[in-house]
């Protein structure tokens, strides 16, 4: 069993998704550490042996900034903006998208669930 | 895409000049601008920098966590008070 960064198990998957369990890791990362560690793309996470496991586990450690820590700088980035007053913070204080996109309709993934306005007039044809 | 390295960030020559000039006098001026495009450099820092959004000027006070922004990042051009029926 693989215990690396914290919190993050996969077991019986392929080593370069096994490792995109991992905040602050995607396809491309995991095979860049996978080449870095001469472990092949295909072994499963179950099947590293305890050097493959200490080797990556020092890699994440020391070069790459995965999971809390990660998140927390996303997080000063985002306080600074909005500390700062500039537009992309004063956005980001009101829930709304940051880079131009259009409000009329959509942009929910910003937005959030549809709240529905009571009385809104129909348009008159 | 981000600018070239070489050419250094955009700083209008008007812009510089008058922060220069602030800078080298001790009295704290307000400098009027409408390059809202120019970056924000270190030399800035400190000065309040009046910054046009297509009808007012809006003083920005100039800090170091700004350096790398644009000066128009500042000065909002649009204005929405909400909509009619949000008094509940």
């Amino acid at each position: 069993m693989a215990r690396l960064a914290g919190i993050d198990l996969p077991k019986n998957k392929r080593g370069v998704i096994g490792l995109t369990y991992i905040f602050g890791i995607g396809r491309s990362k995991a095979a860049e550490i996978l080449d870095l560690a001469g472990i092949d793309h295909e072994t499963k996470v179950m099947e590293w042996t305890d050097e493959n496991i200490k080797f990556i586990a020092k890699m994440l450690q020391d070069d790459l900034k995965v999971e809390g820590e990660l998140r927390s700088e996303i997080q000063t980035n985002i306080k600074r903006l909005m500390d700062i007053g500039s537009y992309r913070g004063i956005r980001h204080r009101k829930g709304l998208p940051l880079r131009g996109q259009g409000t009329k309709n959509n942009a929910r993934t910003r937005k959030g669930k549809r709240k529905t306005v009571a009385n809104k007039k129909k348009a008159t044809k | 895409m981000a600018r070239s390295l070489r050419k250094g960030p955009y700083v209008t020559h008007t812009l510089l000049d008058k922060v220069m000039a602030a800078k080298a006098s001790t009295k704290k001026t307000v400098i009027k601008t409408w390059s809202r495009s120019s970056m924000i450099i270190p030399d800035m820092v400190g000065t309040t920098i009046a910054v046009h959004n297509g009808k007012t000027f809006i003083p920005v006070f100039v800090t170091e966590n700004m350096v790398g922004h644009k000066l128009g990042e500042f000065s909002p051009t649009r204005t929405f008070k909400g909509h009619g029926g949000n008094r509940k």
